[in-house]
């Protein structure tokens, strides 16, 4: 083994990765461990509370490793490891590749660095279940999955891990099996995810049809060359690719899975539909940059479908009563924020966003987490059937917890964009730029998303925290803080919500030193696509657009912001919730906005009750139908639908010798006519 | 076209009008006056009994499928033994690698009891 | 060692695996006989292991027919890389059948001789229906393999269903023999030989274009053939017959019999009547279409998993058909990668279907496979692997499989073919995964009993298919570049210019590529 300085002396003449196939090892080996492990020692907590996180932190170890030596060489070009060749065939070659840029490097980071303390987390969160090594299982493999997404060199090892997350996702969903609703919530992921991974298919054989292969580099030096610009090839693949990122990052019209997919345990909640998976669609339109910016088409797209996702999202959280529901809704539109800024060709304002919403969204849900834990405890503890994820049945647990009470305060404030919190540097970059390169209407529905952000927020941290205690006399004194194992992932990643945003304060705001830090990490990768859209027009017009620089408009946002959060505070901090059980349904715009829009039931009764009374009655008639009816023998009824399938299989030879001959027929006559 | 066909060909032909023409004198020459008595099945002077669509036994299954696989095995003889000569000795050898397996299939029979009656 | 066909001692060497099969036949046959005498009970346990022997032998008399040089292909046989990886594919499709059917014939009481003598006699059939490169020896392979299936699939004597599914694919089976041969008949009257490598001449020399007979011979030779692979709409008999069959029986013969069958359409369509492409092209193209169509949708809507893997094994026929209809070298090499590949997870997956049914099969709904997962760990992750393979999920065999069979098509310019292979695989996901889900997600009811414990065999041949489809996914490069020299190496042209035939009207006729574009620049444009 080589000591560390020495492996840093050498990466400094030019980076190699470090130990790049362990990254990927540790967590695998750590899934297929506690795989085992459930089968054969269900009872045993004490190995996978040791290997599961150990495995992340190993790899996340490794990769600050090898962010270091990154960060020493500065190499312009990515190091591409190439572990060996998947496939050939003809002449497209795909070799498991992985490619270490600045962008999958910072991927890295987050990733590995939030599911650690995730990991950690979840040992507290999760000790009381049953299927406790399982689950450690399916978090490491998605880690797994997620990292080879971020490190694939080829559309097609990111799409191998962009399956493997969604498999471990709907496993996750469906964790808690034994619960219809929730098995239906992972099969309701599941199809969404698969109209979404169709447009990721159709478009690599887009790309491997006009490149003749699936390496990004290769593709995207060959581009601007390949294809022209604006073209319709360009336009169809980046919409396509599009298309499946939608699935994957839920954004309308694809976006109605997340919220349902909260089913699932909630550290898997702020890992996976929150800090991570989720923002696999970003990382793909930014990783796919050069493709997108030759398309304005596409960009535009992009840019509107995100700001629509999160101003509706935005609305719809602001009435639901589920406090997971609220932060799900949240992460919908936060992600929108993040395709505002892709779509503009603000990558790195997208990206910086994607990292900073991981800290805080994390913490956001781990924090939520707690008091569903607590909640889950009490009710426990006096037989109550009541549910603890209700906010109408919090209330008032300050007093109880304390520590959660603050860290989750300052994820509110990060992620309401008041400064100087991460949320404020990353939200304002985004909605300054989309103002500045001439998105008026998008910046309009930015600033509003953002005030409706700071708005249901607050509401959330009213009705858990503040007021009287709803949960019921009897239950009161049960609730407790959660244990340290728990609590300290809170304060790190509250601190992480603090800290995060420094990495890029922009020139103009007064008394703060500017720091670009963010933007010349990324500098090497988003180089060429910026170079397309400034070639082709793109120009910061350093004002909004309705005037105004750029220190003048994130001094009134936080302010605003600010002003929202007292506002409602002031507004619900005396209004008194009755219990859910007591509760009737919401009415007016707030039962719209409850009801999601009836989003949910709209496509249920113009796609799915079409689609599934066309599919029963298409395989009543044709299998469905007569199978039973040969076998029964039934009424006239069944035997008239009966009849027309057995046209087809009717179990007598005579019909199917019919068919042959008809074939045979056909064919002959196809020539000879 | 394709000269040696042609000989088959005027055979069919010859044989198709033979026949016709035969049938045809047959039912212009004859009287027809049928009865009852004349209209019902000859069978050898008994009544005919029951549908001729009746299950049999499958030992006669077996009798027929033993004919059939040793009618056979004189079809492929025939021609062998008009080439013998040129064959020689692999021919020889090729049709005792065939009466083998066709001895092992009689084998098999006759062990399993196929050719007890009983 | 050269191989010289004038010496007749030379055929007997090149068909030796086909000999060591059929030998190891006749003997299992007749030793069993001779123990057992006329009693219907049980065989001794080791005809078992003897079968296995002699197949492996005729595994390594394969191997060696590697070893051998060939200067003049003008046998009834082709030695060619092609045929012996398809010997290779049909002898593991045996092995591995075997192995698996052990512990239903011992559950079903009925582990006879007979039963192993009918396999290997299939088997000597597909081998032979894969390397002849004659008519004659086509149909006689062809019904050696049919007449023995056509009896395992009734091979349970006391199931109404199984004799019911062998009556009609008897009937069917025969009425597609008569199709298949009037269309040698008439080959044969068009061009005047049965041998293929005369006939392709005849056909190169242009006597193809606006031969009315020579395409109806050819259109109802493709017709026989479709109906060996179930290519719809000739398909009509394989739910029926797949469903009543002995489960073993059906995952030998949806593996085997369909491997066979492709061979004979890789083999005589696309490389020995290649001069007639403008024939066949269209009729393969829609077939494929159809076949991916058809069963997909159908394979939805069953609750039945037996049923539903029938129908899956229809689609399969599809996909590999789009490898055909690329017609190209690429595409015979993904014919054949996935040909191997399908093999292994078709067989799994019915032999997996059999244990959860239980005594007499009767339990192979969708609902009886609740919880497997939990109660037969090895067993439902085994299962995971080929379903996930059977729909092409990474890292598996069989999602290697269908992307080379994508390439195959794309880079022939089969767009359209290649699509709808994407979206019936993605259709084809519903309800394999369907499966995983009862097994994993749903609890088994007190009533279900567990499946019984699989046999050492069984255990042997779940877990080595299930790794060569993981291994086939994650590192496929050696199974790659061997499919691909076989799909190239098919029997070289070069010496079997017919006698008389003048070598210049056949322009560069080595390649059958070549000499295909070379016919259709003569004739008409279509």
């Amino acid at each position: 083994m080589l000591s560390l300085p020495l492996l840093l002396q050498e990466a400094h003449a030019a980076y190699e990765p470090i130990l790049p196939a362990w990254i990927l090892l540790l967590p695998l080996i750590g899934a297929v461990v506690n795989g085992v492990g459930a089968f054969n020692w269900r009872g045993n907590k004490a190995i996978p509370s040791i290997v599961g996180p150990a495995a992340v932190i190993g790899a996340f170890a490794i990769v600050v490793v090898n962010f270091l030596a990154m960060r020493a060489a500065a190499p312009h070009d990515p190091a591409i490891v190439s572990l060996w060749t998947w496939m050939s065939a003809g002449d497209l070659r795909i070799g498991v590749d992985l490619q270490f840029d600045q962008l999958s490097m910072l991927m890295l980071l987050v990733v590995t660095g939030v599911s650690s303390v995730i990991h950690v987390y979840s040992v507290g969160y999760m000790r009381e279940d049953p299927g406790y090594s399982r689950y450690f299982a399916y978090l490491n493999l998605f880690v797994f999955f997620m990292l080879i997404l971020v490190l694939g060199a080829n559309f097609a090892i990111t799409f191998v891990g962009w399956e493997g997350v969604g498999l471990c996702s709907y496993l996750l969903i469906g964790f808690w099996y034994e619960n219809r609703e929730f098995a239906s919530a992972g099969k309701k992921a599941f199809i969404v995810n698969r109209i979404g991974d169709f447009g990721f298919l159709v478009a690599m054989f887009l790309v491997f049809v006009h490149f003749g292969t699936l390496n990004y580099e290769t593709v995207f030096a060959a581009a601007p060359a390949a294809l022209a610009y604006g073209g319709a090839v360009v336009t169809a693949i980046t919409l396509f690719l599009f298309l499946g990122c939608t699935g994957k990052s839920a954004q309308i019209p694809l976006y109605v899975w997340l919220p349902d997919a909260m089913a699932g345990p909630t550290p898997v909640s702020a890992l996976i539909h929150a800090a991570t998976m989720v923002t696999a669609g970003v990382y793909l339109v930014a990783r796919t940059s050069v493709l997108f910016a030759m398309a304005p088409v596409s960009q535009a797209v992009v840019a509107a479908v995100g700001a629509g996702t999160a101003l509706l999202a935005a609305t719809i959280a602001t009435q639901q009563y589920d406090i997971k529901k609220v932060l799900a809704y949240s992460t919908v539109s936060q992600l929108g924020y993040m395709f505002v800024a892709v779509g503009i060709g603000a990558y790195t304002a997208g990206i910086f966003h994607l990292m900073t919403h991981a800290f805080f969204k994390a913490l956001l849900f781990l924090g939520s987490g707690a008091v569903i834990h607590a909640m889950h405890h009490a009710y426990h503890e006096v037989h109550s059937h009541e549910d603890p994820n209700d906010m109408r049945n919090q209330g008032g647990l300050r007093r109880f917890m304390p520590i959660t009470f603050a860290t989750m305060w300052i994820g509110t404030l990060a992620i309401s964009g008041i400064f100087p919190l991460a949320g404020f540097f990353s939200k304002d970059e985004i909605i300054w730029y989309t103002g500045a390169y001439g998105y008026g209407i998008l910046w309009g529905i930015a600033l509003v998303a953002a005030l409706l952000t700071a708005g249901y927020m607050t509401r959330l941290m009213v009705m858990t925290f503040h007021g009287e205690n709803r949960t019921g006399a009897d239950a009161e004194p049960h609730l407790h803080e959660v244990p340290a194992v728990m609590w300290i992932p809170l304060a790190i990643l509250a601190v992480l919500s603090i800290v995060g945003g420094w990495v890029n304060i922009p020139d103009a705001l007064p008394v703060l030193p500017a720091v670009h830090a963010l933007h010349d990490w990324l500098h090497p990768v988003f180089e060429p696509a910026r170079g397309i859209l400034e070639a082709h027009g793109l120009h910061d017009a350093h004002s909004s657009p309705i005037g105004g620089g750029e220190a003048m408009w994130a001094g009134i946002s936080t302010v605003a912001a600010a002003v929202v959060i007292i506002l409602t505070f002031r507004a619900l901090v005396h209004r008194t919730w009755k219990p859910a059980a007591d509760s009737t349904e919401p009415t007016g715009l707030a039962g719209v906005l409850y009801n999601k829009w009836y989003v949910d039931e709209l496509y249920d009764r113009t796609i799915v009750l079409p689609l599934l009374a066309l599919w029963r009655g298409c395989w009543r008639i044709v299998d469905a139908g007569l199978i039973d009816g040969s076998i029964n023998g039934l009424a006239a009824g069944t035997r008239a639908v009966g009849w027309i399938g057995s046209l087809f299989q009717t179990g007598r030879v005579a019909t199917y010798m019919f068919y042959f001959v008809t074939g045979v027929l056909v064919i002959l006559a196809t020539f000879l006519l | 076209m394709r000269q040696a066909y042609i000989g088959i060909a005027i055979l069919l032909v010859v044989g198709l009008l033979n026949a016709g023409l035969f049938l045809a004198l047959s039912h212009l020459a004859s009287v027809r006056r049928p009865t009852k008595v004349k209209a019902s099945a000859y069978e050898s002077g008994i009544d005919p009994l029951g549908d001729t669509r009746d299950r049999f036994s499958v030992k006669f299954y077996m009798v027929a499928i033993l004919f059939i696989v040793f009618d056979i095995e004189t079809i492929f003889f025939f021609p062998w033994a008009s080439i013998f000569r040129e064959l020689g000795l692999p021919g020889l050898i090729a049709m005792s690698v065939f009466v083998l397996v066709l001895g092992v299939g009689l084998a098999y029979e006759w062990k399993k009891g196929a050719l007890e009656w009983e | 060692m050269i191989l010289d066909f004038s010496s007749s001692l030379h055929i007997v060497w090149a068909l030796l695996p086909e000999i060591v099969v059929a030998v190891t036949g006749l003997v299992v046959l007749m030793l069993d006989v001779f123990q057992r005498g006329s009693r219907s009970a049980p065989s001794a346990p080791w005809v078992g292991p003897l079968a296995i022997t002699g197949l492996v032998g005729a595994v390594l008399a394969n191997a060696w027919l590697l070893t051998l040089e060939v200067p003049a292909q003008n046998a009834q046989i082709a030695v060619d890389g092609f045929r012996i990886a398809m010997n290779f594919i049909v002898l593991g499709v045996a092995i591995f059948g075997l192995l698996y059917s052990f512990d239903w014939l011992n559950r079903e009481g009925q582990f006879t001789g007979e039963f192993i003598f009918l396999v290997l006699m299939a088997v000597v059939g597909m081998m032979l229906l894969g390397g002849t490169r004659d008519l004659i020896v086509l149909f006689v392979a062809i019904e050696l393999m049919s007449i023995s299936v056509y009896v395992l699939t009734g091979y349970d004597r006391r199931s109404r269903r199984s004799a019911e599914a062998a009556l009609k694919y008897f009937l069917m089976g025969a009425f597609a023999s008569g199709f298949l041969l009037y269309g040698i008949a008439l080959i044969f009257g068009s061009v005047g030989s049965t041998n293929l490598s005369l006939v392709t001449s005849e056909i190169a020399l242009g006597t193809a274009s606006n031969n009315p007979m020579l395409f109806a011979g050819v259109a109802l030779l493709l017709v026989g053939f479709a109906f060996k692979v179930s290519a719809v709409p000739f398909h009509m008999w394989t739910p029926d017959a797949y469903e009543g069959a002995p489960t073993p029986v059906t995952g030998f013969m949806a593996a085997g019999v369909k491997a066979a069958g492709f061979a004979a359409i890789v083999r005589f369509i696309t490389i020995e009547l290649a001069p007639a492409a403008e024939f066949w092209e269209g009729i393969i193209w829609w077939l494929a279409m159809l076949t991916m169509i058809v069963p997909n949708l159908a394979a939805l809507a069953q609750d039945d998993v037996k049923r539903m893997l029938a129908y899956s094994s229809i689609a399969h026929a599809g996909y590999l058909l789009v490898g055909v209809a690329a017609d190209s070298p690429l595409g015979r090499s993904a014919t054949l990668f996935y040909l191997a590949v399908y093999a292994a997870m078709t067989l799994g997956s019915f032999a997996i279907v059999y244990l959860v049914a239980g005594k007499g099969d009767v339990r192979s709904k969708l609902s009886d496979f609740r919880g497997l997962g939990w109660r037969r760990p090895l067993l439902g992750a085994a299962f995971v692997v080929f379903l996930l393979s059977l729909a092409g999920f990474p890292p598996t065999g069989g999602f290697i499989g269908k992307l080379y069979l994508l390439s195959a098509a794309v880079e022939s310019g089969e767009s359209v073919l290649a699509i709808t292979l994407v979206l019936t695989s993605l259709i084809s996901y519903y309800y394999y995964l369907r499966v995983i889900w009862k097994m994993y997600f749903e609890e088994a009811p007190e009533s279900l009993p567990t499946p019984e414990r699989p046999g050492l065999a069984f255990g042997f041949a779940a877990s080595i298919g299930a790794l060569a489809l993981l291994v086939a996914g994650l590192f496929p490069g050696h199974g790659l570049r061997t499919a691909s020299r076989a799909g190239e190496d098919l029997v070289p042209r070069a010496a079997v210019v017919a006698p008389g035939a003048a070598p210049s009207a056949r322009p560069s006729g080595q390649d059958p590529a070549a000499s295909r574009a070379s016919s259709n620049v003569s004739e008409p444009e279509r």
